[in-house]
């Protein structure tokens, strides 16, 4: 009984002294948590956001850290499955207590993720693309990317200045073409633009003829959508090329905003428009840009470390940390009530998405200019001028 | 009517896939009763390891050779890893065993190449033909010829060599193919490497038209799947005119009906089809002895 009680009160003093060290230490680190889809069929999204993440993280702490904590970040990877995302989100507030949330890279993940944050009253700042992340607003919810309603309202916008009003589009099944398809539907009155004709395809289809040979037979089309990612838009480009429909202007929308799409789509890419962020076309901004230091940058510093091209979604990561931490820097606290406040009010943040001006009733904070008209020419982005 | 000939021609063209794919899971189903699920996997290694031995800089043939080459190692390997060692067990087990394979192929070639999509050059230009009114990619006749020749290869195969008699022998009652001397494992074997190397060439057939990346195998094994039964399991001609009249469903069902409905279009037809003749177009009537 004796050594009994002795390895207790042996036991009792080292839990005594762990629970002496933790606040120590705690003073010295700030934990954020991220749940991302590294692996997994979205990883082209979680996998450039979490080199983003890693990097920076490890950027900002050689250089003293956030109001001279250190950063502790810890990442899941949810494989793009929603359900393992909820058990992270759960995980994160409960075991590792973080005081922010960045992460979430696909809608499902996010929206599977929102009601334990909001519980928690743990800042969130979403990587994921669709308008209902924070449409309506949620107090403790914010997101970085451009919306596809936005998408659509830039398209529509260069449409008007080139008085087409009556097109076609052709749409994926999948969630991104389902969702954005949905939001031009819903914002093309507004435009005064109407849509003839309405064809669809399946996220895993490799041929678009029959579709793209119907919008042909609808008399007075004059310009063709096509709301998408992944491979679809690509054939749809092959398929429009090949059936010599060159004349009716075709658009693309933001998820085919990537290098591999020009590749892909060969030159039937030519003078195919999309609304795309500035991150696609730094180089080509001009020095006045605000944006131009900001995307420049990124770039660079994402291409040396992580040795692949630079993509959009990288960018969204990016945009989130960095308001993230500045937010962190003026609350100067680790309160996540503190930081939640100072995020809402962020106000002519540059980043690689835009000019971020939050507010109470938008934690969004983008407006059109955010996104860049861009056509296909020689194989490269080129910027278009305003009205043409 | 150009539009008639557009869906006739694009019907043809994926239909011709199909049956390629259709034409692999028949011949290893007529030797060894094994649905292989990992059919798709081998069309996806087709494509893939030609995209990346030809960005290697090897020339297009040679880099197709390879990917043929490698594909039938894939299948064989399959078979006297997998199937072989599980000969005793029931078909069912057997069938599961290949999906575990297209998973682990799927999984692999997810490392080992990446998740992007990739393109081939067409074979002879991207300036599109028009017949009747209806645009044509050059690939497409590549696609449609390249099924034809190896029909007609494996016809010949199956009915002028003794190899191929073998095969069918193995096909119509395996215990009496053994009994007259017929080694089947090495039928299976072949069965395996010939269905690999099909896919391989369907493969880098398709992919200037419809792109590739790790995962078009699990799609391409669905419809294909489903052409060997509207055709009839079990049947070489079933195959082809199965995949050709699936394709040319979808063609015409997203033309003249609805491209939303397109997929589900097609999948009515094949179960009207199976309600109607159960054994498929041309499959064999069931008998049973007793």
């Amino acid at each position: 009984m004796k050594t009994l009680s002795a390895t207790r009160i042996l036991f009792a003093a080292g839990a005594l002294g762990l629970s002496l060290c933790t606040p120590a230490l705690a003073q010295q680190t700030v934990k954020i948590g991220s749940v991302l889809s590294v692996t997994g069929p979205a990883s082209f999204l979680g996998e450039p956001e979490d080199k983003t993440l890693r990097m920076y993280v490890d950027k900002i702490n050689a250089a003293g850290g956030v109001a001279g904590k250190k950063i502790d970040l810890v990442i899941y990877d949810d494989g793009g499955d929603a359900n393992k995302a909820r058990t992270f989100a759960t995980r994160l507030i409960e075991d590792d207590k973080v005081v922010a949330m960045i992460g979430g890279s696909t809608t499902g993940t996010t929206m599977a993720m929102i009601p334990v944050f909001e519980e928690a009253q743990v800042p969130f700042i979403s990587f994921a693309g669709a308008v209902d992340v924070i449409d309506p607003v949620r107090k403790n919810v914010f997101k970085t990317p451009h919306t596809d309603k936005m998408a659509c309202e830039k398209i529509f916008e260069n449409l008007k200045a080139r008085k087409l009003t009556n097109i076609a589009m052709i749409s994926g099944t999948d969630g991104f073409g389902a969702s954005m398809r949905g939001q031009c539907v819903k914002v093309a009155p507004t435009y005064g633009i109407t849509i003839a004709a309405e064809e669809t395809y399946g996220p895993r289809d490799s041929d678009m003829t029959a579709q793209l040979t119907k919008i042909k037979g609808v008399s007075g089309i004059q310009a063709i959508i096509n709301p998408g990612f992944g491979q679809g838009p690509a054939i749809v480009t092959r398929n429009y090329a090949q059936l010599g429909m060159n004349a009716t202007p075709l658009y693309q929308s933001h998820g085919v905003a990537s290098k591999s799409f020009i590749e892909l789509a060969g030159p039937a890419a030519e003078g195919v428009r999309l609304p795309a962020a500035a991150l696609l076309v730094g180089d080509k901004l001009p020095d006045s840009d605000p944006q131009k230091k900001v995307v420049v940058d990124y770039k660079k510093i994402y291409e040396d470390t992580a040795k692949q091209p630079v993509s959009t979604f990288g960018g969204h990561a990016f945009d989130g940390l960095s308001i993230l931490v500045e937010a962190m820097k003026r609350a100067n606290s680790t309160d996540p009530k503190k930081i939640r406040d100072e995020i809402e009010k962020t106000k002519g943040f540059v980043g690689t998405g835009g000019i971020v001006n939050m507010s109470p009733t938008d934690h969004l904070g983008l407006d059109l200019s955010a996104f860049r008209m861009l056509e296909i020419k020689g194989g490269d982005w080129t910027m278009i001028p305003a009205g043409s | 009517m150009p539009e008639f000939f557009q869906f006739l021609v694009s019907g043809l063209t994926v239909g011709a896939v199909y049956a390629l794919v259709a034409l692999g899971f028949t011949l290893i189903y007529n030797a060894s009763d094994v649905v292989n699920f990992a059919q798709g996997e081998f069309v996806m290694l087709g494509g893939m390891v030609t995209v990346f031995t030809s960005a290697a800089g090897f020339s297009l043939p040679v880099a197709a050779l390879i990917a043929v080459g490698v594909t039938v190692v894939v299948g064989l390997l399959l078979y006297w890893l997998a199937i072989q060692p599980a000969r005793g067990a029931s078909a069912v087990t057997l069938i599961i065993i290949t999906i575990g394979a297209s998973i682990l192929l799927r999984g692999a070639a997810q490392v080992l190449f990446d998740k992007q999509f990739h393109k081939l050059p067409s074979f002879s230009g991207d300036e599109p033909l028009n017949i009747f009114g209806a645009a044509v990619q050059p690939q497409s006749f590549w696609v449609l010829g390249g099924t034809a020749l190896i029909v007609i290869l494996l016809y010949v195969f199956l009915e002028r060599t003794v190899l191929g008699k073998a095969v069918r022998a193995t096909a119509a009652n395996r215990l009496a193919a053994r009994l007259v001397g017929i080694n089947t494992t090495t039928v299976m074997a072949l069965a395996f490497g010939g269905s690999a190397a099909i896919g391989a060439v369907a493969g880098i057939l398709v992919t200037p038209i419809t792109l590739t990346s790790y995962d078009v195998g699990t799609m391409l094994a669905l419809k294909g799947f489903a052409a060997a039964m509207l055709g009839g399991i079990g049947s070489p001609l079933g195959a082809v005119a199965g995949g050709i009249l699936l394709g040319l469903l979808e063609a015409f069902g997203a033309g003249y009906i609805s491209s939303t409905y397109k997929d589900g279009f097609a999948f009515i037809v094949i179960l009207v089809v199976l309600f109607a003749v159960p054994q498929g177009l041309f499959g064999r009537r069931m008998v049973e002895r007793v």
